[in-house]
């Protein structure tokens, strides 16, 4: 048993908001570069280099990449040798969340759904958790901006469908998405489970590392197919054509009930912000 | 790059076609969801509006709060959809440009035509770009909405793309 108190968590969590909100992920840095080499449309080359430009000037004045600083989603998995000691952690959690987002001067966006009136702290964080194995603690803060997460979809499939439709309805999506997620995006899916497995997965899958292979074969050649298929839509960088609609596809799958096939698609921005600590 | 300059007089709308990149400055006023929503209200009540929005140039934007030394936080500009159905009755009562991101719907271009307006697309995510280009930011009303209050922006060289021109052109037609 390994006692952690939950004033790390709380560390960790504010130190990565602090630095998210105002250092895009390097590696999606380094795809929207590229992008911006290789596209000839000259609208979208300009949007690309607009974005570049003012990612880096963002990092070097320390202010928000973007002003959508999102609403604060935490993926906390906690070993089952821990004993977690201190404050609740989930007040833990949301207390950084606060704290980062007023020091940050980071736009608060979280309201009541139904009055929409602002709480004025960007609470309550979304935190889901897990148990895992071990005596480690792993949180992951990911800045998850709404004009791309409204074009996010759940699509309950038909087996028959199959890998076909899987491809046809990630491809639709983007399509449909259009200018709205600020392209190029960065695309998670999550297939299988339940209704509710895929769409966590999908939101999971966007914490990746820019760049990195998929350990499944067939996931990573779907990961292939989708970039290609998406990157031929013509939506473009800011929906202003040219083949730059989508920087990486990251996916993940899990058994699923044989009467189903439940497809999750999280649409995220190219202001990719997270990043993953290990306590 | 085509420079040009806020308020738009009719020669510089006629000379704008979609897919032009320009750097605009002036003054613009900010406005997104919530706001619309006020505006039209007073409108549809025959109340005066908090700025003349006649021949004026709107900005959807929710900015970041400034840091010290700053005039605004970032401020990239926000989907423009959702306020579309608020823009015809502000067309009709004189708007001329505005700023956003996306695409708009068939009511707004039809409307555009008719009163001869310019929608501009900034590029969504460039907030802290954008926040340098804002020499002046003044709250006019609406504090109570926070991030959604009506600020008089006055901006220098702002960059974005002709996205819809005054013949109802758009960039994002394929």
């Amino acid at each position: 048993m390994r006692k952690i108190n939950t004033e790390k968590i709380y560390a960790a969590v504010k130190e990565m908001a602090l630095h998210c909100c105002c250092n895009v992920d390097e590696g999606t840095l380094n795809l929207l570069q590229k992008a911006e080499e290789r596209e000839i449309c000259p609208a979208a080359k300009f949007a690309l280099q607009t974005i570049i430009k003012s990612d880096l000037k963002a990092a070097e004045q320390n202010v928000p990449a973007c002003q959508d600083t999102g609403m604060a989603v935490i993926f906390l998995d906690v070993g089952q040798d821990v004993f977690l000691e201190g404050e609740f952690v989930e007040d833990a959690i949301n207390r950084s969340i606060m704290e980062a987002y007023e020091e940050g001067f980071f736009r608060k966006s979280v309201l009541d759904p139904l009055t929409r009136v602002n709480t004025k702290t960007n609470l309550p964080a979304v935190i889901h958790t897990s148990i895992t194995k071990g005596d480690k603690v792993k949180v992951s803060f990911l800045a998850k901006g709404f004009g791309s997460e409204n074009m996010s979809r759940v699509y309950m499939l038909t087996p028959s469908q199959g890998m076909e439709g899987i491809i046809d309805s990630v491809v639709e999506t983007v399509k449909y998405a259009g200018s709205n997620p600020c392209p190029p995006v960065v695309i998670g899916v999550g297939i299988g489970g339940t209704f509710e497995k895929a769409a966590i997965m999908s939101k999971r899958a966007l914490l990746r590392e820019a760049n990195s292979v998929n350990e499944d074969e067939t996931l990573s050649q779907l990961e292939k197919t989708l970039l290609e298929k998406i990157n031929e839509t013509d939506v473009g960088a800011q929906g202003f054509g040219g083949n730059n609609t989508c920087l990486a596809i990251y996916a993940e799958k899990y058994p699923t009930h044989l009467a189903g096939l439940p497809l999750a698609i999280n649409v995220q921005c190219h202001s990719v912000r997270h990043m993953t600590k290990e306590i | 790059m085509k420079k040009i300059n806020l308020p738009l007089d009719e020669n510089t709308i006629e000379s704008l076609s979609a897919g032009d990149s320009v750097l605009i400055s002036g003054q613009m006023f900010t406005s997104r969801d919530a706001g619309h929503k006020r505006l039209v209200a007073m409108i549809e009540k025959d109340e005066k509006l908090p700025i003349d929005i006649k021949g004026h140039t709107v900005y959807y934007v929710g900015p970041c709060p400034k840091k010290e030394g700053q005039v605004i936080g970032s401020c990239g500009p926000t989907t423009s959809g959702r306020c579309d159905a608020y823009t015809p009755l502000l067309l009709q009562k004189g708007l001329k440009g505005m700023v956003g991101k996306g695409w708009r719907n068939e009511k707004v271009i039809e409307e555009m035509k008719k009163q001869k307006a310019v929608y501009f697309a900034a590029v969504g995510g460039a907030g802290a770009l954008y926040a340098d280009c804002v020499k002046e930011a003044k709250l006019i009303a609406f504090e109570d909405l926070g991030a959604e209050a009506l600020y008089l922006l006055t901006v220098k060289d702002f960059p974005a793309i002709v996205a819809v021109d005054s013949k109802g052109n758009s960039v994002y037609q394929k």
